[in-house]
């Protein structure tokens, strides 16, 4: 069998903007989301949550809470195991406090009852004695030695002696001569930033149904990223073998790094084992500010060399980032997106990850390149500022490209940066003019991407239609993405696709749908399983024909003659191939599975215009343009959903959300009137220019999308918020109280 | 062949940024940098990538080190 393999592959399909497999059940509410799941005599789980940032549970008592009508289960950390591994530990922990509560809103205990009513009333009847600690929520303030500690033992080796022991690891990167090259700067700047704490925001809240047998078998039904995952974290906290668990993933209301790991399935599922009837939780709104995972708290110096010319000279940060009460390594994806897109000689970032208490904080788009490259991106602003130099020209002249040593360790390959600035440049919009108060930022933006573990089968059914089952939730619309890729394959219409996710029975295991992964990991699994069968209908058809495999070959969905040569027969379509299928072998089925590796990174660089209100310190962001290299774009629609979504959480994040902490450490906006999310009327129409550098690594050149949008908006918001009102702006959110103090410190 | 570290690791490898290894593949570096520097092992265990040629693979024992292959070990990356 030959596979046609074209240099120049002329697409058909991959490129096309085909509607969207789960557009109408959306829109008309017919899709199935966490909460929309029922059981036969379910019961209601709710749970008891701490109202001190920090304090020692003395004392539970849930007699009275049993006693009450209607209560079938109630739970405290006693009714879990002691997980010996730490991150498993700390997750379980998360879901329900031992011992100590380590933030507001920390799970204490669960109620499962036959109403919502009466769980609630339940919940008032068990008696928590606490024992208030001190507690800490500024990342700056936890590192000090004398913070109070809230978690003691979790120091990794990698820690300097003089910290607190809330400053659990620290990370460095970088190369080159750091002195000689501030030499050589003819100026230097250093400033300091912070940003805040802000949550992914996703519409739907976590919702799940749990339903354990007397037998110890499971399902549960979940609105989640990844839902091997969640089996796997689930069977262990639970001590279940993994088998015995079936989890089934529901659409998702969004999920942006948000629902990659688990807050409530393990509680239902204890609920569950003990009540002996499914348990069903959904958490309201206020639960998920308090209790689930938004991005870290940062705190960064950076300091930047730049000659008259604008050559960077040397370059560093340090960085210092809080995840919460639980240890996480999102630091050190900060301290090497840091200086990712530039090409320098002298280099280095330092980066601690420190303990307060909040709640564990879960990955967000990009986690930690944000926080980093904003506070890198505003000095390379100020210095284009000082010196009058043009600062998009700066990013030309500094831009790391293919043989550039990257700031954190590798080579580059082939990247696209180089491309996306020069897009920016001969756009209209860089050099379309600006009125009174209204300024124009910019920023270059970086990440990685990831493959991973993968499983695909693509079934051909009896009528020549095509079935793809795959294990990724779709989140941004990968069931028509991971269709189009088997379609052109195939040599198909994509109508005759469908892909569904199965559930964590169907197919073997898959990883998260994360790190921008799943168009590039599931679309190329998708391909070899394509191609499996395709030389499993050449194959059969050869022997139809009674010559070799090697004497046909599959163009447009059919199996054909390799050349006249080898004789002349009607070419077979994928129609009559799969309804002779039973005759010739049984049904026909490609599979593939892989740990897909070779992701290739992804730069984008992001315009921004804002009108600042002088009297008010309102910003309105008049209009805004995103470049990104998306490699081989598979459905352009998505592709710039992705780009445009990631840009407007972004300037959510820039302007104004926030976790607002108390001073008696308490959450004081949970909820989306106080912690306020950009709306429609809020936001310019985002205008997106993809641009398709192929990756090499990827069988039609695609790259991950999904993440590197969030990362360039904070310093393209406050690059272009300080150009407008003549101030460096150093934090994050620059909410209109924000604006107004730095206006008022700065005399303007 | 050399491996490169980053930076926060030099104080369990002698100051070191750039280590020698004989290896073939991922899990041969792994092992190689354990077992000559013990410090290196608990970031190990707790996971770490591999950059070679410029392409990070985060668990593949398996991905092919030639001899002048750029190696660069890089912390466990996640996403969102």
């Amino acid at each position: 069998m030959n596979m046609r393999v074209k240099g120049e592959r002329a697409f058909k399909v991959v490129g096309t903007r085909p509607p969207r497999p789960d557009g109408v059940d959306k829109v008309i509410g017919r899709a199935l989301y966490g909460a929309d799941v029922s059981a036969p005599g379910m019961l209601t789980g709710h749970i008891l949550r701490s109202p001190h940032a920090h304090a020692e549970i003395v004392s539970i008592d849930t007699s009275a809470a049993e006693a009450l009508p209607g209560v079938k289960a109630v739970i405290t950390s006693g009714d879990f195991g002691v997980p010996e591994d730490s991150a498993l530990r700390d997750v379980q922990d998360h879901c329900m406090a031992r011992g100590k509560v380590l933030y507001d809103g920390h799970a204490v205990a669960a109620v499962a009852a036959t109403s919502p009513a009466v769980a609630k009333a339940a919940l008032k009847l068990i008696k928590v004695e606490y024992r208030k600690l001190p507690h800490v929520t500024d990342v700056d303030e936890a590192m000090k030695p004398d913070a109070p500690v809230v978690q003691s033992g979790l120091v990794h080796e990698t820690v300097a002696p003089g910290f607190s022991e809330n400053v659990t690891s620290y990370c460095e990167f970088g190369h080159g001569d750091l002195e000689a090259g501030f030499a050589k700067a003819d100026r230097i700047i250093e400033r300091s930033f912070t940003t805040a704490a802000t949550h992914q925001g996703y519409i739907e809240p976590h919702a799940c149904l749990a339903s354990m047998n007397a037998d110890g078998k499971a399902d549960l039904w979940c609105c989640t990223q990844g839902h091997y995952h969640v089996r796997a974290v689930c069977s262990a906290i639970l001590g279940m073998e993994a088998s015995q668990l079936k989890v089934t993933a529901s659409e998702i209301g969004g999920g942006f790094g948000g629902k990659t790991t688990v807050f409530i399935e393990p509680v239902a599922l204890a609920l569950s084992r003990k009540s002996g009837r499914p348990v069903k939780m959904v958490m309201s709104r206020d639960e998920v500010f308090r209790a689930t995972g938004p991005t870290v708290a940062t705190s960064t110096d950076v300091k930047i060399g730049m000659t008259k010319d604008g050559r960077i000279t040397a370059a560093e940060a340090r960085l210092r980032y809080s995840g919460g009460a639980f240890p996480c390594g999102t630091v050190e994806m900060g301290a090497q997106a840091a200086f990712a897109p530039y090409d320098l000689d002298a280099v280095r970032t330092y980066g601690w990850n420190v303990l307060t208490n909040r709640p564990k904080e879960a990955s967000y788009r990009a986690p930690g390149a944000p926080q980093a490259i904003y506070a890198v991106e505003s000095v390379v602003d100020e210095l284009c500022l000082e010196l009058g130099l043009d600062p998009l020209d700066v990013r030309v002249k500094n831009a790391a490209q293919k043989g550039t040593l990257s700031s954190y360790g590798p080579t580059f390959d082939d990247i696209g940066l180089m491309a996306t600035l020069e897009a920016a440049k001969a756009h209209p919009h860089w050099s379309a003019p600006l009125g009174p108060n209204q300024g124009r930022g910019f920023s270059a933006g970086f990440w990685f991407n990831f493959g991973g573990n993968t499983c695909v089968t693509l079934n051909i059914n009896t009528d020549g239609t095509v079935s793809v089952t795959e294990g990724n939730p779709d989140i941004g619309g990968s069931r028509a993405s991971i269709s189009q890729m088997a379609a052109e394959e195939l040599g198909v219409p994509y109508e005759k696709v469908r892909t569904v996710i199965g559930d964590t029975t169907s197919i073997g295991h898959s990883d998260i749908t994360d790190g921008s992964r799943v168009t590039f990991a599931v679309g190329l699994a998708t391909i070899k399983a394509a191609r499996d069968a395709i030389q499993k209908m050449c194959s059969r058809v050869a022997q139809i024909w009674g010559i070799d495999e090697e004497a046909v070959v599959w163009e447009d969905g059919y199996v054909k003659p390799a050349s006249p040569n080898a004789g002349d027969f009607k070419p077979m379509s994928i129609e009559e191939i799969a309804a002779i299928s039973f005759q010739t072998g049984g049904p026909i089925a490609g599979h593939h599975e892989v740990n897909a590796e070779g992701a290739g990174v992804s730069f984008g660089v992001h315009i921004a215009d804002v009108e600042v209100d002088p009297e008010t310190g309102a910003t309105k962001v008049l209009r805004y343009t995103v470049f990104q290299d998306a490699g081989k774009a598979v459905h352009p629609d998505y592709v710039e959903g992705q780009m445009q979504g990631g840009a407007a959480q972004g300037i959510g994040w820039a302007l104004n959300e926030e976790y607002i902490y108390g001073e008696d450490g308490r959450l004081q906006n949970p909820g989306f009137l106080d912690y306020r999310v950009p709306v429609a009327s809020d936001l310019p129409r985002i205008e997106p220019v993809i641009l398709e550098i192929p990756n090499p690594g990827h069988p039609y050149g695609v790259r991950g999308v999904g993440e590197t949008s969030i990362v360039p908006p904070l310093a393209a918001l406050s690059n272009a918020v300080s150009r407008a009102l003549g101030v460096r702006m150093t934090r994050l959110p620059m909410s209109p109280p924000t604006i107004l103090k730095a206006v008022s410190a700065a005399g303007v | 062949m050399k491996v490169k570290i980053w930076g926060s690791l030099r104080r369990f490898t002698d100051g070191r940024g750039e280590l020698e290894v004989e290896a073939k593949n991922f899990k041969q570096v792994l092992d190689g940098l354990a077992e000559q520097y013990p410090g290196l092992k608990p970031q190990i265990e707790r996971g770490v990538s591999l950059a070679l040629d410029g392409r990070i693979y985060r668990e593949s024992w398996f991905a092919e080190v030639r001899p002048d292959s750029e190696v660069v070990l890089m912390p466990y990356m996640t996403g969102g």
